[in-house]
């Protein structure tokens, strides 16, 4: 791979839009982050891959939790480590570099060739995370303070940042990226997804699942929707169980694998049940 | 040549500024949009907007920017008078829809077009008599008399953009604007800001700076020191009115009611009912039975506690002024006005909030207004409730201020 920005064109496996490859043109031709948002289960973290994939890179993952904070992401100094060698005499104590052990952004900005970052759920972190990652990602370079060097990234990494949506992220942040918003597979795109996943599935079974779960999904009443990956794992259960037909009535089977909440499966029974169709 | 379509998504409330400006320049230098409207479009949303509630605001603008509806009228007029001398030869059109087409007379049309595009101030989606979509006007595009007289679209782009008119015009991102009524997951995000944190409890956490202080004083000798971990430190009370004039909306309380409920972030949450307005009790479930007092509240809840209390504020004049006793008894001696309880309740907690359901625009010349000079209130809506949250999390109010 050359270091001028190649296109995106998405991949075989991954079905892109021609707004997601834009947005994934603008972040490789600006240099900016690109930040992913949609509903879960709609590939936001595959995307990544695919990129990975297009360009031929090395795909670094770095997955954001709760406690996770911004310097998890540059390097962690091993203090403890270091303490317990002084107190027994293990390795050279000296030389501090032995204890400096980079996170996943400082590793994509150390490596020799450009790689893909993703940062994974950046809002399960706290609230000023991304803002103190902004430096970072603007510059690409940050300082060790314990060994007062300068971590300079050689080729910037392509920054790819998926986002459920739970916190809101600071204006300043959002300023620095590029944003797309993957829609929810409408229903032709729902039965290529459907149809990766389960090669060879009867054809009337698989029109009455979509049917079912788009009904279901424009019920207005349910705190969760179901998602593709819940789509996907219904029809793997009625498939196992030889089911052929299937209705959105008050015994539908196996409505558990498509709603996950007691209120939800209620409220299903409670509209849809007894034959009498109650439009939500 | 971008730059009017800029301040375009200003006024519809998309904040753009010098930074997506020359962001866009750059991807546009660099040959991004391959020279189409598509491609523009594309490119455009992907670096101007930065959250899907204004996509909706976004695909507008473009539809409204884009489509010439104010730059090119007219260019536009000339183009929906040719395709509708074209009309009458149309072959697809029923019977019917001729004969209706042979009530319209062209230079009758035109006046009219031309009436309606002068009194038009902005796009417009179904609907009988509005230039749009997806109406049954006679005139704009996607509408029920067939193809409808499209207006924009085809001629005026020379054939590109015709994808980007049509997913602007779909409008598939409305469900995400930030000024509708809010979804139960909106309302946790929502909510989530108002946490804050604290260390308290079990000291089970590395203090690393700490234990390289303690080593060092202690000559080397390695010395752990721990702290507790840091905890949630938010504590809420919510008030809610039930029945009557709030019956419309119970739908979206209870949604609300179960987000708060879910929300582990709160150290504590203390939920009460009541209608209408406060009368010295506030009750435990919305058949307005059990409860507490409201001086037993206010003892039992310090004044960090924030106060969030939603109602519609609406009801008859004289049930702000009925006085009532703290067991919540109409008592005309020794009770205080409703308005009264409120205000205590408004002067103990440091942060207080009403929601209200009711648009703000009626806020004015009713119980509301009374009720607005005591509470800070704000709109229910996600733009409202992230108001109303930001309120809370601001320092103290200044005490006395009203």
């Amino acid at each position: 791979m050359t270091s001028s920005p190649s296109r995106f064109r998405g991949t075989d496996s991954y079905l892109s839009s021609e707004g997601l490859q834009a947005a994934v043109n603008c972040a490789l031709t600006l240099q900016r982050p690109l930040l992913v948002r949609g509903e879960p289960g709609t590939g936001k973290t595959l995307l990544a891959e695919a990129v990975a994939e297009s360009l031929g890179q090395r795909l670094l993952t770095w997955h954001v939790k709760s406690t996770t904070r911004a310097q998890d992401g540059l390097y962690v100094y091993d203090t403890v480590q270091r303490l317990y060698d002084s107190r027994f005499g293990e390795g050279d104590v000296r030389d501090i570099r032995r204890y400096i052990r980079m996170g996943p952004l400082g590793e994509s900005f150390a490596s020799k060739e450009r790689v893909v970052l993703l940062i994974d759920e950046v809002d399960k972190a706290d609230v000023e995370f991304p803002n103190d990652l902004l430096h970072e990602l603007d510059r690409m370079r940050f300082r060790i303070s314990e060994t007062n060097e300068d971590v300079v990234a050689a080729h910037r990494p392509v920054v790819i940042i998926t986002s459920n949506n739970e916190k809101e992220l600071p204006d300043a942040f959002l300023r620095r990226c590029v944003f797309h918003f993957i829609d929810f597979p409408d229903q032709e795109l729902m039965r290529r997804i459907v149809g990766v996943h389960h090669p060879g599935l009867d054809e009337s079974l698989t029109e009455q699942a979509l049917k079912v779960f788009y009904e279901l999904r424009n019920f207005t009443r349910l705190r969760k929707r179901p998602s593709t990956s819940e789509l996907v794992d219904w029809i793997a259960v009625l498939k196992a169980n030889g089911v052929t037909n299937v209705k959105l009535d008050d015994n539908l089977p196996f409505l558990g694998a498509l709603l996950k909440r007691e209120q939800d499966l209620m409220a299903v029974a409670e509209a849809f049940g007894r034959g009498r169709r109650t439009k939500a | 040549m971008f730059l009017p379509f800029l301040y375009e998504l200003r006024r519809r409330g998309v904040p753009v500024g010098a930074q997506e400006a020359v962001a866009l320049a750059g991807a546009l230098k660099a040959g991004l949009h391959d020279s189409s409207l598509d491609g523009f479009y594309h490119v455009a949303r992907a670096l101007l907007v930065h959250a899907e509630t204004h996509l909706d605001a976004f695909d507008q603008a473009f539809l409204a920017h884009f489509k010439g509806m104010e730059g090119a009228g007219q260019q536009l007029k000339d183009e929906l008078l040719e395709w509708l001398k074209e009309a009458r030869e149309r072959r697809e059109l029923t019977p019917e829809e001729r004969a209706l087409l042979e009530h319209f007379d062209v230079e009758e049309l035109e006046k009219l077009f031309q009436q309606r595009l002068e009194e038009q101030t902005e796009r417009h989606d179904g609907g009988k008599k509005w230039i749009g979509t997806g109406g049954a006007s006679p005139f704009g595009h996607s509408g029920n008399p067939r193809e409808g007289f499209r207006v924009g679209g085809e001629g005026a782009e020379g054939g590109g953009g015709r994808m980007a008119m049509k997913i602007a015009g779909a409008r598939r991102y409305q469900g995400y604007r930030g000024d509708v009524v809010l979804d139960t997951r909106q309302m946790a995000v929502a909510l989530r800001k108002l946490r804050a944190f604290a260390r308290e409890g079990v000291a089970d956490e590395l203090d690393v700076e700490g234990s390289i202080a303690a080593t060092a004083k202690n000559a080397g000798e390695l010395e752990v020191v721990t702290r507790p971990p840091r905890r949630p430190n938010t504590r809420v009370v919510l008030l809610m009115d039930v029945g009557g004039s709030m019956d419309p909306y119970a739908h979206l309380v209870s949604r609300l009611f179960s987000v708060a409920k879910q929300a582990t972030h709160f150290k504590e949450l203390r939920t009460y009912y009541f209608h209408n307005c406060v009368y010295g009790r506030v009750f435990d479930s919305p058949y307005l039975v059990g409860g507490i007092s409201v001086p037993d509240l206010l003892a039992q809840v310090g004044r960090h506690h924030k106060l969030v209390v939603v109602g519609d504020a609406l009801m008859a004049p004289y049930e702000l002024t009925m006085r009532t006793n703290s067991e919540g008894r109409y008592d005309p001696t020794e009770g205080k006005e409703g308005l009264v309880w409120l205000m205590e309740l408004a002067r103990h907690f440091e942060r207080s909030a009403w929601l209200n359901p009711e648009p703000p625009q009626t806020w004015r010349g009713n119980t509301i207004q009374a009720v607005k000079n005591v509470f800070d209130m704000f709109p229910l809506t996600l733009e409202g409730l992230g108001e109303a949250v930001a309120h809370l999390t601001k320092g103290r109010m200044v005490r006395g201020r009203r």
